[in-house]
């Protein structure tokens, strides 16, 4: 498989009135051609801003990436101009977001829209673009009635406007869809379709997905290849049956243990992790989930554990090796 | 439509938790950011400070004491603002002016507020016919001039106003008048804005969880909507003052203000119009104060509303 | 369970807000029928969970229960008192005994005043402490909320969103109510506090010995919490079991379409299921569909389906459904 994506050591921050926030702390990452990879975190581990830097999208000030390289298709995206940069977002790279309202203009109708990237993107003519347009309209489910060119974002549905927002992903043929939380605001029937609508539209164009939620039970039925993210630094990753079937760090392990599960009853009570989120406003010296972890040990107040490979493909960053809950 | 840096931006931050500040602190730091807000409180401290005390280096009946021989003299060292059509001291009158002035503004605002702040937040709050009517009340008020009624109230009150003894002053009865006439005059604007701020904060969900726990009406009004709709009140109240007092002046300026002898910075602008090219210290000295105050007023009230822009407070 | 047992009886409740339109005479055009008619029992010391997605009117059920919007029509008795009739301070004593836990931790706390006259303005409206016991009081609501007691002049914004969420609980339990209504309490927080959440809540159920109506759409969550379960749809409850009973044998398809569509963290469990996918969107509550509610979306519907409204059937096992293909 071709290597379409290589992120190397990115590092975002944010300076803000009350001090540097400390958002992606060196990640590094390979995405193949056609390959699914899960993003998986709570709120502030880093996960959206760290996809919105590959598509340098951070507004700077207050952002800025401080270091790294995304190299797409041999190319450092953090090093080309601007122009080159729109020329790759929503041609070869493309984005979906949580709440389609901030990305669709309430004031331009939908079939404007998806024609107006057609057109500028790819050069199509009026005609080639309402064509298209209805294409892509067909593809993502979206009933052939006569209003749905002219109608406008607010008079689409949620799970509606989420599909237009996938079609206007699509409209150039991306090599990779990004997709940060898209279902999160969704109903889980609505979720279920778009979910199963991406799939399709994988498996049909050949296309690479990076899908960012926090819902790890999303990424179970979606991913190939699992990310996890804590206060800005990748603990774990690997393919997603070893993340899940053989979780490596604390804080994996914590919150698979602390998901209820709908397929089976349950008698005890729910795992916590005790404490709270991480503050970004600061970078300790060790390991960012030291105050919450259950197999803290003395080297990881002092130093931040590196990614090391825990079994085939399937890395981890811990002092302590979890299945014998001795340091490694 | 583009992904762009602008689309994307507002939502990049919101997925951290920094701590944010209290509101008040917030308030405070953006308002600090605002110089000519910040210089303005001090004009406004020395303004305070000139017209109060002011009073303790010259006295009352030193700034009615008239002496014609000593008549439009231009500013001296005896008189640094010079006198006036009747030899009166301008420095004087302008302390003891500056005092009417700023407390007409004062008072007339707290009238506005009152009624305005009573009026909006019943309208808002209860809703349904009650709103309406007092809405409609509203915008009969918003057709009454103020000039018709101080043209009215000038004829019906003339030469039957007593001076009232107040804090060892002894000033004429119209001011009372003016402070009333403005402050019901003025209360809609203010009235329409908090009855919007009502009508929305009565739908947040801590007002929905005391109604849960049987909180009466109101003590949800004043102990939980209010705090939360100071914003808009305290701006308006701060803009009030200044606007009070440049309607003072120039209802002065047309004769209806204050009656003499009690001077406000207002009739002075009055008594120089005959005098404008020959005698100018007439009207500078009271003009640059009124100027001054109702700038260091304005500041102040636009650093404020930035300051308290609930768009950017949200909790 | 005998009858002794119910605290709280919802009889046929409905709530519809009405559509105006009209300048000066504001004419009614139409309805949003939120809650189309409900009816069901909830017994001493359970959780009954009430699950549905968007629109299906739970949370406006949660709120016309606690007679925050006045019902449109039906009953609701709790503890033999009909709490649709009661008025003025008759309604506001009664509140001290029903409490509600809202969903937003940043909306729902008063961000002006501090937590100790948040958690304390129960005991001051219903007169339950002296103003010098009251700070005792919060103390020790905190302590129960696992909060630590010295915060108690802290302002909502100095704490997370889960510590905000505590405190919520806190001024729910302040009055020592028996009922209390969690509308959506776990969905705004992130996923690691929604276990200390849950827990807690758990806890004070069987410390205090609460009755709970739990209102959510997370279905692995209130598989956890519930003992029984009611699936609401359109404004109206198409099932209601016991949980191991409905989440193990749906009947009515709308459930089972909603239990297939749930993500489970288990990559080989998602690869072996077969999801059923529903057509379209949720019909809008001002017009549903004739008949059965569900019928449009339905992959097992009828002519019959179509055109009447299925009644609510007691399959055995306290297992109710409305559904005429069941």
């Amino acid at each position: 498989m071709a290597m379409l994506l290589e992120v190397r050591d990115l590092t975002t921050r944010f300076h803000t009135l009350d001090g540097v926030v400390y958002a992606v702390n060196g990640i590094s990452y390979t995405l193949e051609e056609g390959q699914t990879l899960g993003i998986v975190g709570e709120s502030g581990c880093g996960k959206s801003v760290s996809v919105l830097s590959v598509m340098r999208l951070i507004p700077e000030p207050p952002g800025k990436i401080a270091a790294g390289q995304v190299i797409y298709r041999g190319q450092d995206l953090l090093k080309v101009d601007e122009a080159q940069m729109q020329q790759i977002r929503g041609k070869e790279i493309a984005m979906v977001f949580q709440d389609p309202m901030t990305s669709l203009n309430p004031v331009l109708t939908i079939g404007r829209q998806i024609s107006e990237a057609l057109m500028v993107h790819m050069g199509m003519s009026q005609e080639q673009a309402y064509q298209r347009t209805s294409e892509l309209l067909d593809m993502v489910g979206i009933p052939q009635t006569a209003d749905r060119y002219t109608n406008y974002p607010h008079q689409f549905s949620g799970g509606m406007r989420q599909r237009v927002m996938i079609a206007m992903a699509l409209a150039c043929m991306p090599s990779i869809l990004i997709a940060d939380e898209p279902t999160t605001a969704l109903d889980v029937t609505i979720q279920a379709q778009i979910i199963d609508l991406v799939k399709t539209l994988r498996d049909r164009l050949g296309m690479a997905v990076i899908w960012i939620t926090h819902d790890l039970g999303i990424i179970a039925g979606l991913a190939e290849k699992v990310i996890v993210m804590y206060a800005g630094f990748i603990v774990e990753r690997g393919n997603v049956d070893d993340i899940y079937d053989d979780p490596r760090h604390p804080y994996t392990l914590a919150l698979l243990k602390s998901l209820p599960r709908v397929d089976r009853s349950s008698k005890e009570r729910l795992a916590t992790i005790p404490g709270l989120p991480p503050d970004l406003l600061g970078l300790p010296p060790g390991c960012p989930f030291t105050t919450r972890c259950a197999y803290v040990v003395e080297r990881c107040h002092q130093e931040n554990p590196r990614l090391e490979p825990a079994g085939l493909g399937h890395e981890v960053a811990c002092w302590v090796d979890v299945t014998t809950g001795r340091e490694r | 439509m583009e992904t762009t840096v602008e689309n994307v931006a507002a939502n990049v931050l919101d997925e951290f938790e920094i701590p944010p500040l209290s509101p008040r602190e917030l308030v405070w730091r953006r308002f600090r950011r605002h110089k000519m807000a910040v210089a303005g409180i001090f004009i406004i401290i020395f303004l305070i400070l000139y017209s109060v005390g002011g009073a303790f280096f010259l006295s009352e009946s030193y700034a009615n004491h008239t002496d014609t021989s000593k008549r439009l003299q231009p500013p001296s060292a005896e008189h640094p603002f010079g006198t006036d059509t009747v030899g009166r001291d301008i420095l004087a009158r302008t302390i003891y002016g500056g005092q009417i002035s700023l407390l007409i503004g004062l008072f007339a605002v707290a009238v506005e507020t009152i009624v305005g702040v009573l009026i909006g937040a019943i309208a808002g709050y209860r809703g349904g016919l009650t709103d309406s009517i007092l809405m409609r009340f509203t915008e009969a008020m918003f057709n009454i001039p103020q000039l018709f009624l101080l043209l009215v109230m000038a004829k019906f009150f003339a030469g039957k106003i007593p001076t009232i003894q107040l804090l060892g002053r002894t000033f004429s009865g119209s001011v009372i008048v003016i402070i009333f006439i403005l402050g019901l005059t003025s209360w809609m604007y203010l009235a329409r804005i908090v009855r919007a701020d009502f009508l929305s904060l009565k739908e947040r969900e801590f007002i929905l969880a005391a109604r849960t726990i049987g909180t009466s009406n109101l003590e949800i009004i004043v102990q939980h909507i209010l705090p939360n709709s100071m914003a808009p009140i305290i701006v308006s109240a701060t803009l009030g003052v200044a606007s009070a007092i440049l309607v003072e002046a120039y209802i002065s300026f047309l004769g209806l203000g204050v009656q003499p002898p009690t001077a406000t910075w207002g009739n002075m602008l009055d008594g120089a119009y005959n005098y404008i090219d020959s005698a100018p210290w007439l009207w500078i000295f009271p003009g640059i104060l009124i100027v001054l105050t109702v700038l260091a007023i304005n500041f102040v009230g636009d650093g404020l509303r930035d300051a308290l822009d609930p768009r950017t407070l949200t909790e | 369970m005998s009858d002794d047992q119910v605290l709280l009886k919802v009889q046929d409740l409905k709530k519809h807000f009405p559509i105006t339109r009209g300048i000066l005479i504001q004419r009614q055009v139409g309805a949003v029928r939120a809650v189309d008619g409900i009816t069901f029992d909830i017994y001493r010391g359970e959780t009954l969970g009430l699950v549905g997605e968007s629109g299906c009117g739970k949370t406006t059920a949660g709120r016309t229960i606690l007679q925050l919007y006045r019902p449109t029509a039906g009953r609701v008795i709790f503890d033999g008192t009909d709490l649709t009739v009661l008025k003025g301070n008759a309604l506001r004593h009664m509140r001290q005994r029903i409490q509600m836990i809202f969903q937003d931790p940043y909306a729902s706390l008063n961000p002006r005043i501090t937590i100790a006259r948040i958690i304390g303005e129960p005991l001051r409206v219903h007169k339950l402490a002296s103003p010098q016991d009251q700070v005792e009081r919060v103390q020790e609501l905190l302590h129960l909320v696992r909060l630590n007691p010295r915060f108690i002049n802290r302002y909502p914004h100095e704490f997370s969103g889960g510590q905000r969420q505590r405190i919520g609980i806190a001024r729910a339990i302040a009055s020592n109510p028996e009922f209390i209504v969690c509308d959506e309490p776990i969905s705004a927080l992130d996923v690691s506090i929604q276990a200390q959440v849950v827990n807690l809540l758990e806890d004070l159920q069987d410390q205090l010995g609460l009755t709970y109506l739990f209102i959510a759409h997370d279905l692995s969550m209130v598989r956890h919490i519930c003992n029984r379960v009611a699936v609401m749809y359109l404004g109206l409850i198409v099932e209601l079991a016991a949980k191991d009973e409905l989440y193990d044998h749906p009947l009515h398809p709308y459930t089972q379409a909603l239990l297939s569509a749930v993500p489970v963290p288990d990559p080989k469990a998602e690869r072996k299921r077969r999801r059923i996918i529903l057509e379209g969107d949720v019909p809008s509550p001002v017009n549903p569909p004739s008949g059965c509610r569900f019928h449009t979306r339905c992959s097992r519907a009828q002519e019959r389906c179509a055109q009447e409204e299925p009644t609510w059937q007691d399959v055995g096992g306290g297992h109710f459904v409305a559904c005429h293909v069941v």
